[in-house]
């Protein structure tokens, strides 16, 4: 458990950057290690020595676990220990304005896109040959998609944070308009899936409109604590406007997805029978699947689309110097609510996908820890590349659900340990490595939307990350 | 020569301090008007006001793209309350953005506010955005890749490229402006608001940091804008620049005018040359005496 217990990022304290120094003196290495062993083994106290637990009356009994906070003071020593020792890194080169990469480079990036394009869509068959239908399910529901709607979920906030530079910390709540549309439609008024989607994706561009509208003045922080705040509110009307939302029991029994109105049911009218194929519940996820798959990618197309065109250069415009902007006759306050509407539009369409997947929507599934999910991916893949956002969709979320499956860890530690308590603190803690690591996201530089002589990358050095 | 734009009355009040003060002047048409005086005579509080950053206390700022302006209609346009009119705008009545769209006033800043993550002809487009935003049908012909939208595309880069050749920086269209060195910056940055189609340009401090070389080219630039047909309004320290170039010079002092005519004469003003040397108060009340104002 040493690396749950680790105080800080072994990175953050990076012996000088002298070059060629080879191996430091092991005296104040050692004091320095010390020192990290100490604090290590202050914040352990705390944390892991102290250890409540209720006996048989009820009562709870202190346990101290003495061992495990040794444990998490060796630990930080060594680590510090190996750090402080180490031959400094060669101080890296500064990364010129403009790199450029080569052909091959570039040729290597496309056929790796491809590569992965073509692994995503074929996903679902991947692993129902080599599961079969009772093993798949999980790992298309689970692992396709759930992260597949994030990727959407982020891609959509990537046009508001990663484009127009506004930090928009309440944008799950475009996400549960775009549920409760499609659920009080379908429920109440009995409306299509079809019809609802661009319905969804209409009221949610309306509310991020409204939104909109009062925080046009707003820069930076304060922009970010007000969409804070209306994530927030919608939320509790959701929660409070029980006439018409149910309240926190939610509203259940929503239409499950049709093939174009063909049910996934086992009945003669359901979708295997018209295809004269054996009944199958797989049959309903592989569908989801396809769809959700479908609209991240319209997602993705459109904005790429839209950022080669002057509404797209006028949102990164406005990230890169809203002044600036102004003085050149550009309408800031268009250019924000359309930034606004259409990246809550896509926030929308995913929450109605979420509806008709769940058949079940509750206050609860949109609460902030949802927006601070989004957002982190939208800069853990680096802000304005769709690419860069789809990668950390799939490390955050794919990650967090494959550390449910650390049951093998039982053995190491015995029966009593339980792997998934330990799953957010391995989260936490790789996404302060990887900020650390890349303090500007996976993907940090920029492509340029138009050219004379060669597209080149402009590194993240030069992009501003917009003051809202 | 005709009027482009008329500056009357502006007074512009921060709180307790006087920033602008009952200030009157004209721009003429084809003209490069400066603006001078020494630091904090709000030269760049009347340059923020004209572009519409600021909301003046007082006064009245018209200004005619196309016409000349006149006093009865502008009279008849200032009691009607709208902002413009019969090709008259009233500045103080618009937003900045409206500003430069349709009376045509573009600026620059004092310091450099280029898009720096982006290329220097990505620069020159934005600045194309109102064309643009027409030819794309606010982005719907845009999206599906219309050829009139391509064309109009096309046009805008021709255009941007016109420019770059102008300021000697085609070989680096593809460079991010952040990575260009000062003066170079500062030559886009000029690109950049010409590209906005102004009548009036309006450049803070154009020359500030130049090398000598550097500034010579700039006043050819400033020059050579002019002969187009684009009027420039510029603040400026150098005198070398505001003599060789400027045919009308304003000086301004403590928020006030001092000064108001050609380079040849404001060179031998007294009151200019107190203001910028500095002469006990006495004398200067000695000086006004003498010159009557």
């Amino acid at each position: 458990m040493a690396g749950a217990t680790q105080p800080g990022p072994p990175a953050s304290g990076r012996p000088g950057n002298g070059p060629n120094a080879g191996w430091k003196p092991v005296a104040p290495a050692l004091a320095d290690a010390a020192r990290y062993g100490l604090i290590a083994g202050a914040l352990a106290f705390p944390i892991l020595a102290l250890r409540a637990e209720p006996d048989f009356s009820n009562k709870l009994v202190l346990q101290p676990r003495w061992s495990w906070m040794l444990f998490a003071a060796l630990g930080a020593f060594l680590i510090r220990l190996v750090f402080a020792l180490a031959p400094a890194r060669a101080a890296r080169p500064k990364p010129t304005a403009a790199e450029a990469p080569s052909a091959g480079a570039r040729t290597a990036t496309k056929a790796f896109a491809a590569f992965g394009l073509g692994i995503i869509v074929a996903w679902p068959f991947i692993v129902l040959l080599t599961l079969g239908p009772s093993g798949a399910l999980k790992w298309i529901d689970n692992y396709g998609i759930q992260i597949l709607i994030y990727v959407m979920l982020g891609w959509g906030l990537n046009i508001v944070v990663g484009l127009a530079g506004l930090l928009d910390l309440g944008y799950v709540a475009f996400y549960a308009v775009g549920a409760y549309a499609y659920a009080l439609l379908a429920t109440n008024y009995g409306v299509s899936f079809w019809l609802c989607l661009p319905l969804a994706g209409i009221l949610a561009a309306f509310w991020g409109i409204l939104l909109g509208f009062p925080v046009l003045r707003l820069r930076g922080d304060y922009l970010a604590i007000v969409t804070l705040a209306f994530g927030e509110i919608i939320r509790v009307v959701l929660v409070n406007f029980s006439a018409l939302t149910n309240g926190d029991a939610g509203i259940a029994s929503i239409p499950r997805v049709t093939f174009f109105g063909l049910p996934f049911v086992a009945g003669p009218k359901g979708f295997a029978a018209w295809f004269g194929i054996p009944f199958s519940p797989i049959h309903r996820v592989v569908f989801l699947y396809y769809l959700i798959l479908i609209l991240a990618l319209v997602t993705n197309l459109v904005t790429l689309r839209l950022r080669r065109l002057p509404i797209g250069r006028a949102w990164e415009a406005l990230r890169e110097d809203e002044i600036a902007c102004r003085s050149l006759g550009l309408d800031t306050t268009k250019i924000k609510l359309t930034a606004f509407s259409l990246g809550a539009m896509f926030g929308g369409f995913a929450g109605a996908f979420f509806a008709v997947r769940q058949g079940f929507v509750s206050p609860s599934s949109f609460n902030f820890v949802e927006s601070a999910t989004i957002l982190a991916i939208v800069v853990l893949g680096g802000r304005g590349s769709q690419i860069g956002v789809a990668a950390a969709a799939i490390a955050i979320v794919g990650g967090s659900e494959l550390l449910r499956e650390l049951d093998f860890l039982k053995q190491v530690f015995g029966d009593n340990f339980d792997p998934t308590q330990y799953r957010m603190l391995l989260v936490g803690l790789a996404m302060v490595v990887m900020m650390n690591w890349r303090p500007r996201g996976f993907v940090s530089s920029r492509s340029p939307t138009i050219f004379l002589g060669e597209r080149r990358a402009i590194s993240a050095d030069l992009v501003q990350e917009g003051r809202g | 020569m005709t009027t482009l734009l008329r500056v009357e009355h502006l007074s512009m009040r921060f709180g307790g301090l006087m920033a602008v003060d009952d200030l009157s002047f004209d721009v003429r048409r084809g003209d490069i008007t400066a603006l001078i005086g020494p630091n904090g005579a709000g030269k760049t509080t009347v340059f923020n006001c004209i572009t519409g950053f600021y909301k003046p206390t007082s006064g009245r700022i018209a200004m005619s793209p196309q016409g000349a302006i006149d006093g009865a209609r502008l009279d008849a346009l200032t009691r009607s309350g709208a902002r413009g009119g019969g090709g008259l705008y009233l500045l103080e009545r618009m937003p900045d953005h409206e500003i430069t769209r349709e009376a045509r006033v573009a600026r620059t800043f004092q310091n450099i506010r280029l898009f720096a993550g982006m290329t220097a002809l990505e620069n020159l487009v934005v600045a194309q955005h109102k064309p643009l935003m027409r030819a794309s049908l606010f982005s719907l012909a845009g999206l599906v890749g219309a050829p009139s939208f391509r064309a109009a595309e096309q046009a805008a880069k021709d255009k941007a490229r016109m420019w770059l050749d102008r300021i000697g920086l085609t070989r680096r269209a593809d460079d991010p402006a952040g990575a260009l060195p000062y003066g170079d910056q500062r030559r886009l940055e000029i690109a950049r608001a010409m590209c906005a189609d102004p009548v009036l340009l309006c450049l803070d401090e154009p020359a500030a940091g130049l090398n000598p070389k550097e500034s010579a080219d700039l006043n050819a630039l400033l020059r050579s804008i002019r002969a187009d047909g684009t009027s420039l309004l510029l603040i400026e320290h150098d005198m070398s620049v505001v003599m060789e170039i400027s045919d009308h010079v304003v000086v301004l002092d403590y928020g006030r005018k001092i000064a108001d005519g050609a380079p040849a004469q404001i060179r031998s003003d007294p009151s200019v040359i107190a203001a910028y040397l500095g002469v006990p108060d006495e004398e200067v009340a000695a000086v006004e005496q003498e010159i009557g104002a």
